[in-house]
C-alpha cells in the first residue's frame, strides 16, 4: 500500500498541464487552501464525482478518559465530515461508476 | 462551494492561467486521489488530511422492511480524516476539547 503525497499530485499536475514543477506545486497548494478556506467559513464543499465535505456542529457531551475513567466535558465543536460520492464508493470496490452522480 | 466554483476562484486568482488549465489542475487533483484509492493506496496531505480506504467485513444484514436476513458482502469504503490544521481551522474559536491524556480524537 503506497502513500500518495503532495509531491505526487504536483508531479501529475506538471505532467498533465504543462506548467513548471514549481508552479504546479504552488497551484496544488492554492487548491487545497481554497478548499480549507471554504470549509473554515462553515460552507459545504461539493466536488462532483468525488464527494462532499461538510461541517457539522456537535453539541456538548460528557466524555470519559478511557485510561482513567474520569469524566471530562466535551465542549460544543465543529467537525469536518466527508461523504464519498456513489462513483467514488464504486471505484474503491473495483466497480465502474454507474449512472448519474452529482455529489 | 462546488467544484466549478473552486475552478473559477483558482482561475480568478491566477489570471495568467488559461481557464482550461485551472479546470485541469482541479480535475487532476481529484482524479489522482480517486485513482490512488481505487488502487488501495492512501493519500496523505499534511495539514489538510488523509484519504484512506477502509474494509468493511461481510455481515448478515436485514431488509428493514421485511426483516428478512440478507448476506452483505465484504466491501471497501473511502474515508477522510481531517488533518490537525484543517480540523482546528474548521473549529476556529471553539478550541477542541482534548482528553486528559492529550490524544486528539477523530
Amino acid at each position: 500500500m503506497a502513500t500518495i503525497t503532495r509531491a505526487h499530485l504536483a508531479e501529475k499536475i506538471y505532467a498533465e498541464v504543462g506548467l513548471s514543477r514549481n508552479e504546479s506545486a504552488i497551484l496544488l497548494e492554492a487548491v487545497l487552501s481554497r478548499m480549507a478556506a471554504s470549509l473554515e467559513k462553515g460552507e459545504s464543499l461539493k466536488i462532483s464525482g468525488f464527494g462532499t465535505f461538510s461541517v457539522r456542529q456537535k453539541g456538548r457531551r460528557i466524555g470519559r478518559n478511557p485510561k482513567t475513567g474520569v469524566e471530562v466535558p466535551i465542549l460544543p465543536r465543529r467537525v469536518l465530515v466527508f461523504r464519498p460520492s456513489q462513483s467514488l464508493r464504486a471505484r474503491v470496490n473495483g466497480l465502474e461508476p454507474t449512472g448519474a452522480d452529482d455529489e | 462551494m462546488t467544484k466549478s466554483e473552486l475552478i473559477a476562484e483558482l482561475a480568478a486568482a491566477n489570471p495568467h492561467l488559461l481557464a482550461r488549465d485551472a479546470e485541469r489542475i482541479v480535475g487532476t487533483v481529484f482524479e489522482e486521489i480517486i485513482t490512488a484509492l481505487a488502487n488501495g493506496d492512501r493519500v496523505e496531505l499534511r495539514g489538510f488530511g488523509a484519504f484512506t480506504v477502509k474494509r468493511r467485513n461481510a455481515r448478515t444484514g436485514r431488509n428493514p422492511r421485511t426483516g428478512e436476513a440478507v448476506a452483505v458482502e465484504e466491501k471497501f469504503v473511502p474515508f477522510f480524516k481531517a488533518g490537525k490544521e484543517l480540523r482546528e481551522r474548521v473549529n476556529r474559536g471553539r478550541p477542541a476539547q482534548r482528553l486528559a491524556d492529550g490524544r486528539a480524537r477523530g
